[in-house]
């Protein structure tokens, strides 16, 4: 057998950025489509989505706009429901699980970066999440088509554009939860209690804390604005129904007082959601590394 | 090559490399030595960049701090016990690893015929055995020759028959111009791989020292290089690891460590196993660093 070195390799120069961050998307992408989780969770919110979409569309009375109003109005709560869910526990299991099973020193050991690495995993997951949230919602737009009603595009796409970038900001906060774990379990547990929060928690906390201060209108829109799904909540409605009238006074307010430009404000609002976690993961785990 | 200056960690209040300094021209082999909890990989995973440290280390002319993906990119490297994506197949991995290095185009076929792997092409990383996986781990580690090799006491996962296998194929990448650190605590493999070795304790680096005096100074006076014919090779290393030697294939024969005053036992144990053995040599630690059976490829 032969060995031969050359001193002067190739290797020197190692690939760009972001050619780095794709093939670790592309990896995780596939890693993510073959995983049980996933698959279960694709399925479970395909299946409930048709369901929503298919009571929903039987009672319009072959009246398409309002079946379909009806339909978002149960898909968005579905979303806000499984989305958050499922992006939480991807981003919480992405670092961790691969810590614990020594995987991570062993990335981090050849020419990547802890933040190329971190950006190509929640790249990947990300295109599988918005491959499962349009193979759900896609279901059940055709539903409702095939049900007679005349489908609205653009909700559609509403819809699927926001509750993208919801699982996005679940799923750097996910990413977040498990850069500063040790384990996958302690992760993903940590995960489910800020989903709970986020679902259950905050609603509550609101509630107890209008009676309890006698907060004022303007003080309770601009609490609520801090839960990213009450942002998503909001914004779907707004950008379907262009009222707000289901959500209450305080959503009233919002559309009284800021008209068109809630769009910007939801909009800032979720991208902080995306950005401020992923930077911060990104910043925690170039320092602390895989100790 | 590798120029380590003043390296600290610690962990809270315990300092695990304490004040390394170290130096690693081209083509050197330095083994680091030391018990368990010494420092040893801590000090590897600072060269890699897997731990912040105090202190400078330099890999070919990069920080391996402020540039460890240009630090890295010298750097092949096979741990303890590899982690992979268990799922893969093994040209899949490799193909993998290829791409985070910058090689378009991964001879697969050739880099596992490299390391022993013909034919595993299509088999998942999962069915490996822990021998085939070092395999693995090496072939990734040896993708585009990188000039500098870091193994983390890479046999100790291993069953004695693929320790053997897995020396062997050091052997013949170590004394080809590459550079190697490694930690071991096994001084057949320290005698077989390293020209240098760095002793190391409560993470401090208490000695440098060349393979000869290391040797001397644990017992290890001379190897015994013994000719036995390929069938009875297997029967006879199992005979001398009973016999308390560290034996090791090394493609023409069998090599054994042994004390200064114990040169004739392995001969005499296989003897009375009735094993043949057409000729030996004995080598003195002096001579051994240019003795080709032993640094030298095959």
């Amino acid at each position: 057998m032969q060995t031969t070195v050359s001193l002067t390799s190739p290797l020197s120069r190692p690939p760009h950025t972001l050619v780095t961050v794709a093939w670790i998307g592309v990896r995780e992408l596939k890693d993510a489509i073959g995983t049980r989780w996933f698959t279960l969770y694709t399925l479970a919110f395909a299946a409930l989505g048709l369901g929503v979409s298919f009571v929903s569309a039987s009672g319009s009375g072959g009246s398409g706009l309002s079946g379909f109003g009806r339909t978002s109005a149960g898909l968005i709560n579905l979303v806000l429901l499984v989305v958050p869910l499922m992006a939480l526990s991807a981003g919480a299991a992405s670092i961790a699980s691969d810590r614990e099973r020594g995987m991570l020193a062993y990335l981090l050991a050849q020419p990547v970066t802890p933040v190329e690495l971190l950006l190509g995993k929640f790249v990947g997951l990300a295109v599988a999440l918005l491959a499962c949230i349009l193979l759900g919602l896609g279901l059940c737009a055709m539903v409702v088509g095939f049900k007679g009603g005349a489908l609205n595009a653009s909700s559609i796409a509403w819809l699927a554009g926001l509750s993208f970038l919801l699982a996005l900001g679940m799923l750097g906060t996910g990413m977040l939860i498990s850069v500063v774990t040790r384990r996958a379990s302690v992760a993903t547990g940590t995960a489910v209690f800020i989903w709970l929060v986020l679902v259950f928690g905050t609603d509550l906390a609101l509630m107890a804390g209008t009676l309890t201060f006698r907060l004022r209108i303007e003080e309770l829109f601009a609490l609520s604005l801090i839960n990213p799904l009450q942002v998503f909540k909001m914004w779907s409605l707004h950008a379907i129904d262009s009222t707000l009238d289901v959500l209450g006074p305080a959503a009233l307010y919002a559309v009284e007082e800021h008209g068109e430009s809630l769009h910007a404000i939801f909009g800032l609002c979720l991208s902080a959601w995306i950005l401020a976690p992923l930077t911060l993961a990104c910043v925690l785990f170039s320092r602390k590394g895989v100790s | 090559m590798i120029i380590m200056h003043g390296v600290t960690k610690r962990f809270r209040r315990i300092a695990a490399v304490d004040n390394v300094s170290m130096t690693l021209d081209a083509g050197d082999s330095v083994a680091l030595w030391g018990p368990n909890g010494a420092g040893k990989s801590t000090l590897i995973r600072c060269l890699l960049g897997l731990h912040r440290h105090k202190g400078v280390i330099t890999v070919n002319g990069h920080n391996a701090r402020s540039h460890g993906k240009r630090a890295r990119a010298s750097i092949g490297y096979v741990p303890q016990e590899i982690g992979f994506y268990d799922d893969l197949v093994v040209g899949e991995a490799i193909r993998h690893f290829g791409r985070l290095r910058g090689i378009r185009r991964t001879d697969i076929d050739g880099t596992l015929e490299r390391v022993g792997l013909p034919g595993q092409l299509a088999k998942r990383v999962r069915d490996l055995s822990g021998g085939m996986k070092q395999r693995l781990a090496l072939a990734i580690a040896l993708l585009g020759d990188p000039p500098i090799l870091v193994l983390d006491e890479v046999t100790a996962s291993l069953d004695a028959c693929g320790r053997e296998e897995f020396m062997s194929f050091l052997g013949q990448l170590s004394g080809a111009g590459r550079t190697m650190l490694f930690a071991s605590h096994r001084i057949d493999e320290i005698a077989a791989l390293a020209k240098r070795v760095a002793v190391m304790e409560s993470g401090r680096l208490t000695a440098v020292m060349d393979v000869a005096s290391f040797a001397s100074s644990h017992g290890v006076g001379s190897f015994v290089h013994l000719a036995i014919p390929e069938r009875t090779r297997p029967r006879a290393m199992c005979v001398l690891s009973e016999g308390g030697f560290e034996p090791r294939l090394n493609g023409v024969g069998i090599i054994v460590p042994v004390r200064t005053d114990q040169k004739a036992a392995p001969i005499a144990l296989l003897a009375r196993a009735s094993i043949t053995v057409d000729d030996f040599e004995i080598i003195s630690r002096a001579t051994a660093d240019a003795h080709a059976p032993i640094h030298g490829p095959t």
